[in-house]
């Protein structure tokens, strides 16, 4: 049981590491001169774009996603659209705590909201796949004994790695070093991947190791 | 409670990071004393050594006037011209007249490399090159507020003597000696990425000027080369064309110089690579120094040399002043140059030199002790038998040998190394040691925070103190036998150091097993702490700190409500409770009450967020941040030129004013502390409105315009004056009154009005009566404390008892702690606003608001969490300590202050007294109170992180906890606190140990950072400075703490006398 949830879990994270791979690198072979640091809005729109997409593929696929009581097109609708306004009002959210740590607020908004946009992709969407809309459900999830299977553990994991790198990204900003990726947003954007990555790659191991300790209650 | 052990344990804390500040200081902060005595003709040695002794200053001068050009940040590297160079840099061979002029005319030129002495910066080099002295980081003396030059230096001497000096150039010149030039053109230096202003400033008026006749000393500034180093570097096309256009200066110079007139062209300090200057690097101190006179001036030379020889700074004045016939500067520790001399006047001209040197190192050495006994002694030993050798020779008439002309320069060069032994160089002896002492007194903080109740009850203060003093004595007794002479510095460092081992030690000794784990130290709370210091040791973090503090804040503020949410008390679960065995889980809360605490826990935490946002607009800017602009609101509302700005500044600033006294007035008619007729209560009723009307009074006042309301200058004047005293002295006087009777309680015997009348059942303290003292009271305060509650849930109005008991009724008894520290800060923020320009009313009311931000999240997390704690009742964790203490140093920068000397508010020295002031401690003290403002505001409100989560603590929970009480008495908010009187003082210490820990642990890091990076490049304009701030504020912060936890012993000394008072006319 717990060897087949955590092997599927394994290679679940294995594609979405793959999908950052392919993020990162379509660019490079579609734009010309394009470069992480460079051209950084078109790297981080598509490798969002890249994780999102199999991020949905994979759940849909799964069928982790909790299952709906009703099986109605008009119920469904709803939901999707109300995915979309939640995950829009997390890229909002995300805008002013990142304002509010200190990002510029009028110049290069652009940016910020990008980032934004890449830290919903890392975390709310994950959230909207595996819960769906229902902000009491990941208020939940984000308690000591919230998680109800290995799943909700692994978000939990890549969420919280996600959100930490991102705050680490900021720490080489005020140096003075003048390098390109201190540049807004680059490091945290590269801190916020590369603590998804790091996610992703913790999440099984920490789940196997613990496996004795995780008990998780049936809903 | 035990008041004194809890005082003078934090007393004793306070001591060993004074002590460790003090020896590291020492060792690494280099102080010298300003000797303000001035040189005349007639200074000789006393009489009987030379009767017969030439003049102090030759009657005849060599040269009788002087072109001096300072090329600022002229490196010995430009002034090198070498014509096999074909591809030379931007910087190299652009001045080839002086290579030329020193070989076609040898005797008439010369050039060497001329080492400056650190901190080479421009002013300090200034002030080095004139006084020849060796200006050190910071020069005591008593020039407050001012940079005015005191000592004795050449430009005084030459004024005296009657000279004209002209100066045209640097305008820091005119600020270092004001009212000392002839005629001087300064011009603005500031703008470090003009090259041009200055130099053609310059350019336009030295021609002319030389041409004239209307001078004897002629100094130019240029601050071209240095201005373009710093913007460019020394490597670039711009370089090029300011050497050369230097070039062109030097030679139009020379071409006009007379026979008589000596040209001096001189950098003062070099460059680094990259065009910065301030260290001690070789590149930096070595500047170029090229002499040329229009008749030949040097004797023809012994050897043909290649390489320039170095001349140390400080060796042109007394060079100067003996070529120019005037005294040397009483200060000089200079050596003449002697190839500027001819062969039979040099002895003469040392023995001059070395009589003033003499003179001055006897003077300042019954000023100061920190030129070492021994070499002192042994300098003196070699001046008598220089001097007697001279006189013999003098005597005789015979030519004075010729090792008198060496040893007399080897004597004038070990004064100098004595000197700048002792000025210019660490100690890192003792630097270690304040750091070994400041790491101990870290540990013991926390061990003291972590074992606060077994300390206090094992006393085990008395040994280690006096043990240590005891050292301290042997030590000085043992330099005393060894040395002859006591250093203040190691006894005093020996004691505090053994005091603190035997402390730990015997710590280690009663501490219960598992106590002190070390992974308890990796908590959240302090690895933001550790952040904050690790911060400190990066020259770029320490620059953009304000931000740095205010992430860190941020981070953690919000760390506070994720912790709980993942503990699971944030949102009650709903019927989980039915899974777990009832058993485990102690009682929850009532989900109602779980609601209520959350949505106060979030919105603290909403309010801590804007504040701390919102605060960043307050900040003023260092000169290393580049595109920075600061604050609109750290402008004097009288400098503001639009007047519907202005207008609108003083509007805001008035309505901030007006909500922090009206917000202070809330909160203690809301608590009930307003009733009684105690001065403490007239202090909040009339004194704290009064100051506030003056404070209004006195910003429009100081806000009109000069040239407005004409008729009414003499009013204006005088309110300037008046209007500030009074608001003073009326918040002086509440604090007085507040110290005198803290108590803001009112008592009311209930028992003639009570409309029953008949027979009263007995209270059920009577019970008790017979039992102690003790047992009363215990049982009286619960008594006491239901009173008030009633009061407080009818506002006031008198009810008939539900029970009909005789009771007392106590107004405000539940915030008897709380109210007088509220009160007392609120005084003292009034002050402390008043010293601070108009704008910061608005950073003030934001300090108020985010304290109370943070003091509601504390007592709201530890409400939904308090079914978790089983430790002490009253403990206060580390995270709502490290946030108070953090925003300490937040609003130190939202309040426009940085750790940088030129941005010390000096303005603050004359509110309200506009003409100046003729002592220095007020002004100081002043200064001192606007600049930790902030940091003076925390320490003293920091136990009311104890208080708030009493003041909050949530009604009928206890009461179903304690299975339904009869009218759930067993609220009593801060009357738990007399309940248990041991907890108390051991949680006070507790939290009053961690706030110090944590400012300790800044000043460690900053300690460190200044030791570790001691050779950085940004070591005087960046760590230093830090250092300072950082110390004096532990050291105002602390002192500040001690007079919080004074006020609560005050305030608990009044309550117990208050019951005292009371059991006998209630128990009978």
């Amino acid at each position: 049981m717990w060897e087949v949830e955590i092997r599927g879990m394994a290679s679940a994270h294995a594609l979405l590491a793959g999908s950052v791979l392919v993020g990162s690198l379509m660019p490079a072979l579609t734009v010309e001169n394009s470069s992480v640091y460079g051209t950084h809005l078109v790297w981080l729109y598509s490798v969002s774009a890249c994780i999102a997409v199999v991020n949905i593929a994979v759940f849909w696929l799964l069928g982790i996603s909790p299952p709906t009581k009703k099986n109605t097109l008009s119920y469904k609708l709803s939901r999707l659209i109300r995915s979309c306004l939640y995950f829009l009002l997390s890229c909002l959210f995300f805008h002013t705590v990142v304002v509010l740590y200190g990002a510029p607020l009028l110049e290069s908004a652009l940016e910020t909201f990008s980032l934004a946009v890449l830290l919903s992709t890392l975390t709310t969407l994950r959230c909207l796949c595996m819960l769906g809309p229902n902000v009491q459900a990941w208020i939940r999830v984000f308690s000591r004994d919230g998680a109800m299977s290995v799943w909700d553990t692994s978000l939990q994991i890549t969420t919280g790695c996600s959100v930490v790198g991102a705050w680490l990204g900021a720490f080489p900003i005020p140096l003075d070093w003048d390098r390109p990726w201190q540049v807004w947003p680059i490091s945290c954007s590269l801190g916020a991947t590369g603590g998804f990555l790091t996610g992703l790659l913790a999440a099984p191991i920490w789940i196997r190791w613990h496996r004795k300790q995780l008990t998780y209650k049936l809903k | 409670m035990k008041r004194l052990p809890v005082l003078a344990l934090l007393l004793w804390i306070c001591c060993v990071f004074y002590v460790g500040i003090f020896l590291f200081v020492g060792g690494f902060l280099l102080v010298r004393l300003e000797v303000n005595r001035t040189s005349t003709c007639e200074d000789v040695l006393p009489p009987s050594y030379d009767a017969t002794s030439p003049d102090f200053c030759p009657r005849h001068p060599r040269v009788r006037r002087a072109v001096i050009l300072v090329v600022d940040a002229l490196k010995a590297e430009f002034a090198r011209y070498d014509p096999g160079n074909l591809s030379p840099r931007p910087f190299e061979n652009k001045l080839p007249v002086l290579g030329e002029t020193v070989s076609s005319r040898a005797s008439q030129a010369r050039l060497y490399t001329f080492r400056a002495d650190p901190p080479t910066t421009t002013m300090q080099r200034i002030k080095g090159f004139t006084t020849g002295s060796l200006p050190t980081f910071i020069d005591v003396g008593n020039n407050f507020a001012s940079s005015a030059v005191l000592e004795d230096n050449l430009i005084h001497q030459l004024g005296q003597a009657g000279k004209r000096v002209v100066f045209m150039g640097d305008d820091t010149w005119v600020s270092l000696f004001p009212k000392k030039f002839h005629r001087s053109l300064p011009f603005p230096s500031f703008n470090v990425k003009d090259l041009h202003t200055v130099d053609n400033g310059i350019l336009q008026n030295i021609f002319p000027t030389m041409d004239g006749d209307d001078w004897d000393v002629l100094i130019a500034h240029f601050l071209g080369v240095d201005h373009c180093g710093h913007r460019f570097g020394p490597d670039h096309p711009a370089m090029a064309e300011k050497l050369t256009q230097m070039d062109g200066v030097i030679r139009s110079v020379m071409k006009r110089l007379q026979n008589d007139t000596l040209l001096v062209v001189m950098g003062d300090h070099g460059m680094t690579d990259t065009g910065d200057h301030g260290g001690e690097s070789q590149k930096e101190t070595d500047a170029a120094l090229f002499l040329y006179s229009g008749s030949p001036l040097f004797p023809a030379p012994d050897a043909q040399q290649v390489e320039p020889e170095v001349v140390p700074q400080t060796d042109l004045v007394p060079t100067l002043a003996l070529l120019l016939g005037v005294p040397i500067p009483y200060s000089s520790v200079g050596q003449v140059m002697l190839p500027l001399f001819p062969r039979n006047s040099q002895v003469e001209a040392l023995w001059i030199n070395a009589k003033q040197v003499h003179r001055f190192l006897e003077t300042y050495s019954s000023m100061a002790n920190d030129i070492p006994a021994d070499s002192l002694s042994q300098l003196r030993a070699r001046f008598s038998q220089i001097s007697s050798q001279y006189m013999s020779s003098i005597r005789d008439g015979t030519p004075p040998p010729p090792e008198l002309l060496a040893s007399m320069q080897e004597y004038l060069s070990s004064v100098r190394e004595t000197c700048r032994a002792s000025w210019a160089r660490f100690n890192p002896l003792k630097m270690a040691a304040g750091l070994l002492v400041l790491g101990f007194g870290c540990i013991l903080c926390y061990v003291i925070s972590e074992l606060s109740v077994v300390i206090l009850q094992g006393a085990m203060l008395k040994t280690p103190v006096l043990a240590g003093l005891m050292v301290g004595g042997a030590v000085a007794v043992g330099q005393i036998f060894t040395l002859g002479y006591v250093e203040v510095s190691w006894c005093l460092g020996a004691a505090v150091l053994f005091s603190e081992a035997l402390f730990l030690w015997r710590a280690r000794r009663v501490c219960p097993r598992g106590r002190l784990s070390h992974w308890s130290l990796l908590t959240p709370p302090l690895l933001v702490l550790l952040l904050r210091c690790a911060s400190l040791l990066s020259d770029s973090y320490v620059i953009s700190e304000g931000r740095v503090v205010t992430f860190l804040l941020f981070s953690l503020g919000v760390y506070v409500p994720l912790q709980l949410n993942w503990d699971g008390l944030l949102f009650p679960a709903p019927s989980t409770d039915t899974q777990k065995p009832p058993g485990l889980l102690a009682p929850s809360l009532p989900p109602s009450v779980v609601r209520r605490e959350t949505g106060a826990l979030l919105v603290c935490t909403g309010v801590l967020v804007a504040c701390l946002y919102l605060s960043l607009s307050f900040h003023s800017c260092r000169e290393e941040q580049g595109a920075c602009q600061p604050s609109v609101f750290l402008t004097q509302l009288s400098r503001v030129q639009d007047s519907r700005l202005r207008n609108l500044h003083y509007v805001l600033s008035l309505a901030s004013l007006s909500a922090w006294a009206f917000l202070l007035h809330r909160w203690l008619r809301h608590y009930g502390n307003l009733n009684c007729t105690g001065v403490g209560v007239f202090t909040a009723r009339c004194l704290l409105p009064l100051a506030s009307i003056c404070m209004g009074l006195h910003w429009a006042v100081s806000a009109t315009p000069d040239d407005t309301f004409r008729n009414l200058a003499e009013l204006i004047s005088l309110g300037q004056v008046i209007l500030p005293r009074i608001a003073f002295g009326l918040l002086g006087l509440g604090s007085l009154l507040l110290w005198l009777d803290p108590l803001t309680v009112f008592l009311k015997t209930r028992a003639p009005l009570n409309s029953r009348g008949a027979v009263v059942p007995p209270p059920r303290y009577r019970a008790s009566t017979g039992i102690s003292p003790q047992a009363e009271l215990h049982h009286l305060i619960p008594q006491l404390y239901q009173r008030i509650r009633q009061s407080l849930d009818n506002e006031g109005v008198k009810v008939t008892d539900p029970d009909g008991r005789p009771a007392v009724e106590a107004y405000g008894l539940g915030t008897v702690y709380s109210a007088p520290l509220v009160l007392l800060c609120g005084l003292m923020g009034l002050g402390m606003l008043l010293l601070h320009p108009e704008g910061m009313a608005l950073a003030f009311l934001l300090l108020l608001l985010q304290a109370a931000a943070l003091l509601h999240l504390h007592a709201s997390s530890s409400n939904l969490s308090s079914q978790q704690s089983h430790s002490s009742v009253f403990s206060v964790p580390w995270t709502p300590v490290v946030l108070w203490s953090l925003a300490a140093s937040q609003f130190f920068h939202a309040t426009g202050h940085l750790p940088t000397f030129p941005s010390i508010q000096w303005g603050a020295a004359f509110v309200g007294f506009p003409q100046g002031h003729t002592g220095t401690a007020l002004p100081a003290s002043l200064v001192t109170l606007n600049t930790f403002s902030s940091h003076i505001l925390f320490a003293v409100g920091c136990p009311l992180l104890l208080f708030w989560p009493l003041v909050h603590e949530l009604r009928g929970y206890r009461t179903s906890r304690s299975g339904g009480g009869e009218d759930g008495d067993e609220v009593v908010m801060e009357m738990r606190l007399r309940e248990n009187p041991q907890q108390f003082s051991s949680a006070l210490l507790q939290l009053a140990a961690r706030y110090l820990f944590i400012n300790g642990a800044q000043v460690l890091a900053s300690v460190c950072a200044a030791a570790i990076l001691r050779r950085h490049l940004m070591v005087w304009k960046v760590f230093a400075p830090k250092l300072m701030f950082e110390a004096s504020a532990f050291i105002v912060g602390s002192v500040f703490v001690l007079v919080g936890v004074a006020l609560v012993m005050r305030v608990d000394a009044a309550v117990a006398h208050l019951f005292q008072r009371l059991i006998p006319e209630n128990s009978r």
